[in-house]
């Protein structure tokens, strides 16, 4: 499994079947994967409930997801047009979002819509996301390309709302959004704590039960 | 009388005019116009504002009006999916008006339906909603969007009957049936015009009062990409 598998199986290890969930590019997409295909209603802002897997020789053009891939139609499936599809998104009928991001922060804010000094051309659906979902989870590499944290103390990049990211995934954590601060619940693979802590500015607080787990 | 819509693309495009504001239906090339996007290249309408989610893809879609400098501005909500946009932006011959994609297809519901702005919670505290009113409704904080209106909008549908009554294909249908509400002239490329018996009443997405023109498709998306069909 690659890193990216690994954060993806521990997403979907968090939802609650009979879930309807919008799955952002990248990694989330990869979540899907390790879904019960009968047990959970993936939604795609492009205007479909119902987004299943689809095989080679059945792609259809016309039929794809928000990241322009192409998907299939599930039993049960309906088609709506955008406006319908972000009213399910603000009006609070999503139950889970899952984006990656640029940057996550202390005070739970996701940058992942724009680059300082690059081209700002492109938003999509993020912030309706962010603002409307009912839990958000943030998958993404703990550290970027160049090795710079990515859970940082305050985000440097704009940010996409001003709504905590309930749960956080990276390659080597997961953190939960706990009474008003970051709690770090379980570390990935033989990830230590010092590894964290090495990648991190963020502040965070490591769970009781982690502690006790390890003395 | 028997009322029929039906048109060229060669002879409606004519209705778009030099500085109007046009609305383009289409999440990328998925539900695109492209038959009337093509008759537009060979118009001479320029200085045109674009609502559309994307300029289409690099050469491809709108990206062909791009590269024949006919656009003005364009709004919508990902550029990112055409490379060629930044640089015409960059370059000051495209000005850029970015919405968050809920906030733009409601601001062209609201323009389709009398609505003179609505207030929503994305991109409260961002930059997008730099210099936009706020408001704060039983405790939440709000921020105020036009309505978006177009002189002529340009969609897809699937089927047509005579009259206009419109159906969509699975997701190409996106922002057409919104589109079709919020400008003064409508036309719609549709893959099929059928008999009006053909097409359930419980089934119409598009009520034909909002469609002013039909034209039957020439451009289509396959898995090849953009090709002419046969008809």
């Amino acid at each position: 499994m690659t890193f990216k598998e690994r954060i993806a199986k521990k997403a979907a290890e968090q939802l609650v079947p009979c879930s309807i969930i919008n799955l952002g590019i990248g990694i989330p997409t990869l979540v899907a994967n390790y879904l019960d295909k009968d047990a959970y209603y993936l939604h795609t802002e492009n205007g479909l409930l119902g987004v299943t897997s689809v095989a080679e020789e059945d792609i259809d053009p016309l039929l794809v997801n928000a990241g322009k891939l192409p998907v299939g139609e599930a039993a049960g499936a309906s088609y709506f047009h955008s406006a319908d599809s972000f009213s399910m998104i603000r009006g609070g009928h999503i139950d889970v979002a899952i984006l990656g991001a640029l940057q996550v922060d202390s005070k739970g804010m996701v940058a992942n819509w724009a680059i300082p000094g690059k081209d700002i051309i492109g938003v999509g659906g993020a912030m309706d996301l962010l603002v409307g979902a009912k839990k958000i989870i943030i998958t993404t590499n703990h550290v970027a390309k160049d090795g710079t944290p990515k859970f940082v103390k305050e985000c440097t990049y704009p940010v996409t709302s001003t709504r905590q990211a309930d749960i956080l995934i990276t390659d080597l954590a997961v953190f939960h959004w706990k009474n008003g601060r970051y709690e770090l619940t379980e570390l990935m693979g033989d990830t230590s704590l010092k590894d964290v802590e090495e990648n991190t500015t963020a502040f965070y607080k490591v769970s009781e039960q982690l502690l006790e787990k390890r003395r | 009388m028997v009322i029929n819509k039906i048109s060229t693309a060669e002879q409606v495009i004519m209705k778009v005019q030099t500085g109007d504001t046009l609305m383009v239906g289409g999440f990328g090339l998925v539900g695109s116009p492209l038959t009337l996007i093509d008759a537009l290249t060979r118009h001479d309408a320029g200085n045109l504002t674009i609502i559309s989610n994307n300029v289409g893809e690099a050469g491809k879609g709108l990206g062909l009006l791009l590269r024949q400098d006919r656009l003005k501005k364009a709004v919508g909500s990902y550029f990112t999916s055409n490379r060629e946009v930044a640089k015409w932006y960059n370059d000051g011959l495209l000005e850029l008006e970015l919405l968050p994609q809920g906030t733009f297809s409601e601001a062209i519901r609201a323009g389709g339906a009398g609505i003179g702005g609505f207030y929503t919670k994305t991109a409260v505290g961002t930059d997008l909603a730099a210099g936009k009113e706020t408001k704060l409704i039983d405790g939440e904080t709000y921020v105020l969007e036009k309505p978006l209106k177009a002189n002529v909008a340009l969609i897809r549908a699937w089927k047509a009957d005579l009259k206009g009554n419109l159906i969509y294909y699975k997701t190409a249908r996106n922002f057409n049936p919104l589109m079709a509400s919020a400008a003064d002239y409508v036309i719609a490329e549709v893959d099929e015009i059928v008999d009006e018996r053909d097409l359930s009443p419980e089934e119409i997405v598009t009520p034909h009062l909002y469609v002013d023109a039909i034209v039957e498709s020439r451009l289509i998306l396959t898995r090849e990409g953009v090709v002419e069909r046969d008809i």
